[in-house]
């Protein structure tokens, strides 16, 4: 839409930008609404957030009704308090400076990690929490490429952490390099027969992903329920599977109390097999075409319904992933609550990425330390882990409406800068 | 493109739809004839009799020979699935429905074959259940007729049932309570309406936000407000009451089900009559529709999109915030984190279900009100078969009524795309 061939015609073509490798990798064109809109969205979000996170603070409220006596004493403590919360929510996702510092020190001294490993605890768990956001956020947006609305990655998810959770338990003698293999495939596999059922669906009789996708949820859900009180039980009837063996577990990649595991580098690997795949496959162009405008695809000689399908599969399959790694990375067993939400977040980790593999992992790692740095916020400060889904649901409304932004901090487009341009320039002749 | 080359392959689709048709009656004949072998000497007992509150509504209880009445059903539905193959009739979705029917009820009396069922009570919990999802529902209806997809009706019902409770809560006063819940989900509405009409935000995602802030907000003011003084703001005076229709709620079996049911099941089937007048008999309800079928030409007469589509938005989130405060004050007599439970959805699937008809969608709803009681039952007579696999079958229903087996359903034409005057 941007580049309409009518505003060449007036001005002469521009020399062609030497850019360097860094900008070519970084900033595409355009780049300044991809990433600046995002940032300054995320920016609002934090600010509302800390207007929310004053306004439910009792000491501030009072402050606030003595007003007019001392005006100063109301703004320094709301400054204060929505400071002490966000400094505490970035203890919690990154843990304190001063102690991985302290930690570090006595390391090198002592050669004793322990301190070192507590004072990382905190990263750890936030990038821990990253990891099934990478997972779901590239399933849905491989899905947003492939013009396809994947509502069901819950259930995705749920289907893959049984299949997971079967394979890892009742295999047995099993070495890990053939066991844990046989897990994640296992859980792939189920996610890609979740994700096609509702692809096979649309492609074949029209029916709207959406729905279908939110019916498989709720499909999920009951056989979970039905496979963890029956088949997949314990012996003890709880409403859980046995333990995963240890020889399908995803190894942690840092020593005990420091939690965050092996899934965290597939998903960044599958980040870039997803991005190379899309853009460097021609089956991914011919995805990312059927997304553009099915239309013309189909005049291409694509064939959409075979591409939807495919699409949908390859979606449920990254979804299932994210499932395999809450089994085998960190409940090590398949439990009835275990995904908590991821479903709705990847649609709004995809938004925020706009849709690219790189944006996707960026936007999780947003997720993950938010939601890590969260709890301590609740422990410490008093302030409900919940602000974090207000904060991220304004995320999306500020991504979703770029115009909020731009009419907010001011911030032209190109038609209009371009249209302010030609105005002045009659002016002057 | 796609319609000249389904036009032309019609004739052959709907004779294959009805062979198909015929055949899963057939199918069904067959399991309901080997369910009755399974349990040939025994009784089923149906209770009819009601209790509800105190009250007791007698009638006789419906005794029916198990092994008997499974083979008459079986004749029954293979009759029908013989006719349909035969007939080629294009009713498919119909004799489809029907059979289906049958075989819930034949279940029905299978699994309850040498015990008894309180038939009334089931029906009665049946359609307190459909009720949210048919308010849900109604909510979609109006938001998609005019061209807006709202999947955020959870979110609505989620405010909607937090503000209620808590105006209600505070003023000690129902009616303030369900007006608060209309409000809440008004406003729910309106932000949606904001995102996908002014700002043209996809309507998936602005229903996204809708379903995430709703349960955030919800979930934060719980944990700060609710938790700390679930005495002044979590404990609304009572539940909304029944009401009792004259002498008619004495009527054994159907005075229970119908005549004495809460305020809130009336208002919902007055809306239900009153959506049906006002779409398809109003010039009012003739504009919307214009605008969710072809926006632009209804601009060229004169008719201002935008304005339906904010009106209509803003009723769907009056009616979500609705079925909200159905299911918190009007059930539960309180707030808990994430009451909807998912009911939004069933609703949207209702909507579909119904072809985005308001009697449709109430008979969708209440398949999925009696699904939810019906698995309740089973699960307490315990017929060794797993429920949780039987609980599926409302959605594989959804999946396939949406697929167009079985009828089609079609969705407004513009339901969806935003609107961008030139």
């Amino acid at each position: 839409m941007s580049d309409q061939p009518e505003k060449t015609q007036q001005t002469p073509t521009p020399p062609p930008e030497k850019r360097t490798l860094i900008q070519r990798i970084f900033v595409r064109r355009g780049a300044r609404d991809t990433v600046l809109i995002p940032i300054l969205a995320i920016f609002t979000a934090m600010l509302v957030g800390g207007v929310i996170i004053a306004v439910s603070t009792p000491e501030v409220r009072d402050a606030w009704r003595q007003f007019f006596q001392a005006p100063w004493e109301a703004i320094k403590i709301t400054i204060e308090t929505v400071w002490n919360a966000y400094v505490a929510l970035f203890v919690g996702a990154f843990g304190s400076p001063s102690e991985i510092v302290n930690g570090f020190r006595t390391w090198i001294q002592t050669g004793n990690s322990l301190t070192l490993l507590r004072a990382l605890r905190p990263i750890g768990e936030s990038l821990m929490l990253t990891t099934p956001y990478i997972f779901a956020g590239l399933a849905v947006a491989l899905g947003f490429r492939g013009g396809l609305f994947n509502i069901g990655a819950e259930g995705q998810i749920f289907v893959g952490g049984l299949a997971a959770a079967f394979v890892g338990y009742s295999f047995k003698g099993l070495p890990w390099i053939i066991h844990l293999p046989l897990a994640l495939l296992a859980a792939i596999l189920a996610g890609a027969v979740w994700g096609a059922i509702p692809g096979f669906l649309k492609a074949r009789y029209g029916a709207h992903e959406v729905i279908n996708t939110i019916m498989m949820n709720y499909i999920a859900f009951r056989l979970a329920d039905y496979l963890l009180q029956g088949p997949m039980s314990r012996p003890d009837r709880m409403p859980i599977t046995p333990d995963v063996l240890p020889s399908a577990w995803l190894p942690t990649l840092l020593p005990s109390p420091v939690r965050v595991h092996l899934g965290l580098i597939i998903a960044l690997i599958m980040a870039g097999v997803v991005y190379w795949f899309l853009w460097k496959t021609p089956l991914g162009l011919e995805i990312r075409m059927a997304g553009a405008n099915p239309r013309a695809a189909r005049y291409a000689g694509i064939r959409i319904a075979v591409i939807i399908v495919l699409t949908m599969a390859l979606s449920g399959a990254l979804a299932g992933m994210a499932g395999a790694n809450q089994v085998l990375g960190v409940e090590h067993r398949m439990v009835r609550a275990f995904s908590s939400g991821y479903g709705f977040d990847s649609i709004a980790l995809a938004l925020l990425g706009n849709s690219h593999p790189l944006g996707v992992v960026l936007a999780a790692f947003l997720f993950g330390f938010l939601q890590g740095g969260a709890a301590q916020m609740q422990a410490t400060v008093g302030v409900p882990i919940e602000i974090i889904k207000i904060i991220q649901g304004l995320i999306i409304i500020f991504v979703a409406a770029p115009e909020i932004i731009r009419s907010l901090y001011r911030i032209k487009t190109k038609e209009e800068k371009e249209k302010l341009i030609a105005k002045e320039s009659q002016i002057s002749s | 493109m796609a319609e000249s080359a389904l036009t032309q392959a019609q004739p052959k689709v709907r004779s294959s739809q009805s062979l198909i048709a015929g055949t899963i009656s057939l199918v069904i004949a067959g399991l309901l004839f080997l369910l009755g072998l399974n349990a040939v000497g025994d009784i089923s007992k149906f209770v009819l009799t009601s209790q509800r509150a105190g009250v007791t509504i007698a009638a006789p209880d419906l005794v029916l020979p198990t092994g008997i009445s499974l083979f008459i059903l079986a004749f029954l539905v293979a009759v029908l699935g013989g006719y349909q193959i035969v007939s080629g009739s294009k009713r498919v979705s119909l004799f489809v429905g029907l059979s289906a029917v049958v075989l819930v009820f034949g279940f029905l009396i299978w699994a309850t074959h040498g015990k008894s069922l309180n038939l009334t009570g089931m029906l009665v919990s049946s359609v307190i259940r459909a009720t949210p999802i048919a308010l849900a529902a109604l909510a979609g209806i109006y938001s998609e007729r005019s061209g807006v997809v709202n999947i955020g009706i959870e979110g609505m019902m989620l405010m909607g049932a937090f503000v209620s409770v808590v105006a209600a809560s505070v003023t000690q006063n129902l009616i303030i309570g369900v007006i608060a819940g209309i409000l809440a989900g008004m406003l729910m509405g309106a932000l949606h309406a904001v995102l996908s009409i002014k700002y043209r935000v996809n309507q998936i995602i602005s229903g996204t936000v809708l379903i995430i802030l709703g349960l955030g907000i919800t979930s934060y003011l719980t944990r700060l407000l609710l938790d700390v003084y679930p005495d002044q703001l979590n404990s609304p005076p009572s539940a909304i009451p029944s009401l009792q229709v004259f002498g008619l709620w004495r009527i054994p079996v159907i005075g229970p089900v119908i005549f004495n049911q809460s305020s809130l099941i009336y208002l919902l089937w007055v809306m239900l009559i009153f959506t049906q007048v006002l779409f398809f008999r109003t010039r009012w309800g003739l504009r919307v529709r214009s605008v969710g079928e072809h926006p632009k030409a209804a601009d060229t007469l004169g008719i201002n999109v935008f304005r339906t589509r904010y009106l209509s938005v803003l009723i769907s989130g009056a009616i979500g915030g609705l079925a909200g405060t159905y299911i918190s004050l009007g059930v539960a007599g309180q707030f808990t984190e994430g009451i909807s439970a998912g009911k939004g959805f069933l609703g949207l699937a209702a909507m579909i279900f119904g072809n985005w008809m308001p009697g449709g969608a109430y008979l969708g709803a209440l398949i999925f009100g009696f699904f939810d009681s019906w698995q309740e039952k089973l699960s307490i007579l315990q017929i060794g078969i797993p429920v949780e696999l039987l609980a599926m079958a409302p959605y594989i229903a959804t999946m396939i009524v949406l697929s167009g087996f079985v009828g089609r359903s079609r969705m407004p034409a513009a339901d969806g795309v935003p609107y961008q005057k030139e």
